[in-house]
C-alpha cells in the first residue's frame, strides 16, 4: 500500500545525471536522486562534497550544467520564478537584510513573493513566535546571536508557506542548545507536511532529521538509504573503540586485526567493527592488550562514511 | 492580442522582464522609514547652491548671450546645478550603495532566492535612486521658482529631464559597480564625475569649448544640462530629441548590462 502510494505521486524533486561545472572544475558529477513529497531528505558529506552546489541548483539560483532536474514537475531553466515561489531557502551563509529590523526582514521578504502587506505582517508575527524571536521583533539583525540569526533565516524562508524547504547546513557553527531548538522546529515543520531537504556534515543531525539520505563525496553519491538501512548495509551493529598510549596504535593494531568483521586505524584510536562489541573487548583483554580506554557503541553514519570513503566526515 | 501585451511589446526587454522591480523600491522605503532626517537634510543642498550663485556669481558676472537672447549668469548656471545634483544623487545611489548590498550585505543573494529576478533587482535599485532623485528635483524646482531664476512654465519639464538624466547615470553607474572589486575602485567614480561636472557646458556655453565641443557632447551630463536648461529657459529645438535619445539609450544599455552582471555574479 505504502509502496503503491509512492509510485503514484510524482516526486517533488528529481534529478538525473545532474552535473555542475565551475569553469573546468566539476563540483557535482552526474548524480541521480528523487525526493518524495513530505519526506525529510538529506545530503550528508564533508566540506567540498558538492552539497551546496547541488542545493543551489535545486534552489533555482544556479543553472544546471548538464543532466536533468525537475521540481514540482517543472524545469528550473524555464520556470525558475514559479518554482521559487513555492520553495523556502535557508542558505549556508545567512543573508538577512542588515538594513531592516527583524520584523521588517520578514515583511519585506514576503513582499518579494507578492504577498499582501497585511498578510505579511500577520505571518511575520506568527513566525517570530514559532522561532521564539517575538521579543526581538524591533531589533536590528546585527546584534542577534548566530543561533537567533539562523532561526530568523528559517522564519524568513517560511513566509511564503513553502511546500519545499531547503536547508544548507542549518546548524553549522551553533552551540548544542541552539541546535536542539532548531531540530525541534524542523521536526514540527515536517509534521506539518513540509518537505525538508537539508545538507549537513553532522551525522547526528542526519540521523535525527532525515527519513532518507544520500552520502556525497567528491561530487558523487556514494550511498543512499534511510540512516538505519545505511548502517545495516555498510557497518556492523556495534563498534569497539580502543585507545592505546600515544604512538603505539599501529603496532597494537596488528594484534587485533583478526578480531571482529573489520577494523579502521585512526591516528588516535582503533575501531573494531563487530555485531557484539563486548565479546571482542573480552578477547582483547584475554590477549593481554591493555588499552588506555575502551568503548563499545552502536554504529553511526560516521562509520558508514568512514567505510565508504576511508575518511572522517568532520576533520 | 490584448492591450497589455501590445504595450509591453514596445518596451525594451529589460523593462518587460522586471515587473516585480517595485518590490525593491518598497524595500528601500522600509529601510528609509526610520531615517527621514537624512533624506530631508538633502533638501538643503540645492538651496545653498542656488543662494551662492544668486548672491555670488550673479553679481560678479554680467548677462550672457544664450540661444539668441540675453540671460543672467545665474539663470544660465542654475539649470546646470540642478542637472549635476541629479547626476550626483544617481551616481551615489547606484555605486557605493549598490556595491555594499552586492558584495558585503549579500542582500541580492536573498532576493534572488524568491520569484524576483536580477532584472527586478537592477530596475528596482535604479528605480529607488530615481524616486529619491525626483523628490530632490522637485525641491530644486521649488527653489528655482522661489528665487526667480526662471520665467517659463516649461520649467516643470526640468523634473522629467532630471529623471532621465538620473536614469542614465544610475544605470551606467550600477553596471560599472558590478565590475568593481574593492572600495578603492570607487576613486574612479570621482575621477570621472568631477570633469563631467566641470566640462559639460555647465559653467559656459558649448560654443566656448571651440574645437573640443565634440568631446563635451559625449558627456551624458552635457545632454542632461541641455535638457534642463531648455526647460528652464523655455527653449524648444530639435536638439532636445537628440538629448533624450542619447540618455534613453544609455539607460537601456546600462540597465541591461547591470542585470546581466548581477546574474553572472550571483547565479553561478
Ligand atoms: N562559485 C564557485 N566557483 C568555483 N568553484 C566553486 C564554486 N562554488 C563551489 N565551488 C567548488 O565546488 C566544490 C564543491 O563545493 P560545495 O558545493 O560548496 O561543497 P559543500 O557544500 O559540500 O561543502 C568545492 O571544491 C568548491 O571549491
Ligand atoms: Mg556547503
Amino acid at each position: 500500500m505504502g509502496q503503491q502510494y509512492r509510485v503514484a505521486v510524482l516526486p517533488i524533486v528529481s534529478a538525473r545525471g545532474l552535473t555542475k561545472k565551475f569553469d573546468d572544475f566539476e563540483a557535482v558529477r552526474g548524480i541521480d536522486f528523487e525526493i518524495a513529497r513530505g519526506e525529510a531528505f538529506g545530503f550528508l558529506g564533508p566540506n567540498g562534497a558538492g552539497k551546496s552546489s547541488t542545493m543551489r541548483m535545486i534552489g533555482c539560483v544556479s543553472p544546471v550544467t548538464s543532466g536533468t532536474l525537475r521540481l514540482f514537475d517543472l524545469d528550473p531553466a524555464t520556470s525558475g520564478k514559479e518554482i521559487r515561489a513555492r520553495m523556502g531557502v535557508v542558505p549556508q551563509q545567512d543573508n538577512l537584510d542588515s538594513e531592516l529590523t527583524v520584523f521588517d526582514n520578514l515583511v519585506v521578504y514576503g513582499r518579494y513573493f507578492d504577498i499582501p502587506r497585511a498578510e505579511c505582517k500577520s505571518r511575520a508575527r506568527e513566525l517570530l513566535d514559532f522561532v521564539q524571536l517575538s521579543d526581538r521583533a524591533d531589533s536590528r539583525v546585527e546584534p542577534l546571536s548566530g543561533g537567533m540569526k539562523r532561526r530568523l533565516t528559517i522564519a524568513r524562508s517560511l513566509i511564503n508557506q513553502p511546500e519545499l524547504l531547503l536547508l544548507d547546513e542549518p546548524t553549522t557553527g551553533l552551540d548544542p542548545q541552539a541546535r536542539h531548538i532548531l531540530w525541534d522546529r524542523l521536526y514540527r515543520l515536517k509534521q506539518q507536511g513540509v518537505t525538508l531537504v537539508l545538507t549537513t556534515h553532522y551525522m547526528d543531525e542526519a540521523e535525527q532529521l532525515c527519513d532518507r539520505l544520500v552520502v556525497m563525496d567528491g561530487g558523487r553519491i556514494v550511498a543512499e538509504g534511510s540512516p538505519r538501512e545505511l548502517i545495516a548495509q555498510h557497518s556492523t551493529r556495534e563498534v569497539l573503540e580502543l585507545r592505546f598510549p600515544a604512538g603505539t596504535n599501529a603496532e597494537r593494531a596488528r594484534s587485533v586485526t583478526d578480531l571482529g568483521e573489520r577494523h579502521e586505524i585512526l591516528p588516535d584510536r582503533i575501531l573494531v567493527y563487530a555485531d557484539d562489541g563486548e565479546s571482542v573487548l573480552h578477547e582483547v583483554h584475554a590477549r593481554g592488550l591493555s588499552p588506555e580506554s575502551a568503548l563499545v557503541r552502536r554504529s553511526t553514519l560516521e562509520d558508514v562514511f568512514l567505510r565508504l570513503t576511508g575518511r572522517s566526515l568532520v576533520d | 492580442m490584448s492591450q497589455e501585451t501590445l504595450v509591453w511589446r514596445v518596451v525594451p526587454p529589460i523593462l518587460r522582464h522586471s515587473r516585480r522591480a517595485h518590490r525593491m523600491i518598497e524595500r528601500s522605503f522600509y529601510v528609509n522609514k526610520l531615517s527621514w532626517m537624512i533624506v530631508v537634510s538633502g533638501f538643503f543642498e540645492p538651496l545653498f547652491y542656488l543662494f551662492s550663485i544668486r548672491i555670488g556669481f550673479g553679481s560678479l558676472v554680467g548677462d550672457i548671450e544664450f540661444a539668441g537672447r540675453s540671460v543672467s549668469y545665474a539663470q544660465f548656471v542654475a539649470p546646470a546645478l540642478m542637472a549635476s545634483s541629479a547626476m550626483n544623487g544617481a551616481v551615489y545611489d547606484s555605486t557605493m550603495n549598490v556595491y555594499f548590498k552586492l558584495r558585503h550585505a549579500r542582500l541580492y543573494d536573498g532576493v534572488l532566492a524568491t520569484p524576483m529576478s536580477s532584472k527586478d533587482v537592477a530596475v528596482g535599485e535604479i528605480g529607488w535612486a530615481l524616486t529619491r532623485g525626483t523628490l530632490y528635483s522637485i525641491v530644486f524646482l521649488g527653489c528655482l521658482i522661489a528665487l526667480g531664476l526662471t520665467d517659463s512654465w516649461t520649467v516643470v519639464l526640468a523634473v522629467p529631464a532630471c529623471l532621465l538624466l538620473g536614469a542614465a547615470f544610475a544605470s551606467v553607474g550600477m553596471a560599472a559597480t558590478t565590475y568593481m572589486r574593492s572600495w578603492e575602485d570607487f576613486d574612479w567614480v570621482q575621477t570621472i564625475v568631477l570633469p563631467l561636472f566641470l566640462f559639460s557646458a555647465t559653467f559656459y556655453p558649448l560654443s566656448s569649448y571651440g574645437v573640443w565641443g565634440w568631446v563635451v557632447q559625449i558627456s551624458p551630463l552635457y545632454h542632461g544640462v541641455a535638457l534642463v536648461r531648455a526647460a528652464c529657459l523655455g527653449i524648444a529645438t530639435w536638439g532636445i530629441a537628440v538629448h533624450v535619445a542619447y540618455l534613453a539609450a544609455l539607460t537601456v544599455v546600462g540597465l541591461t548590462i547591470a542585470a546581466r552582471r548581477v546574474d553572472t555574479l550571483l547565479c553561478k
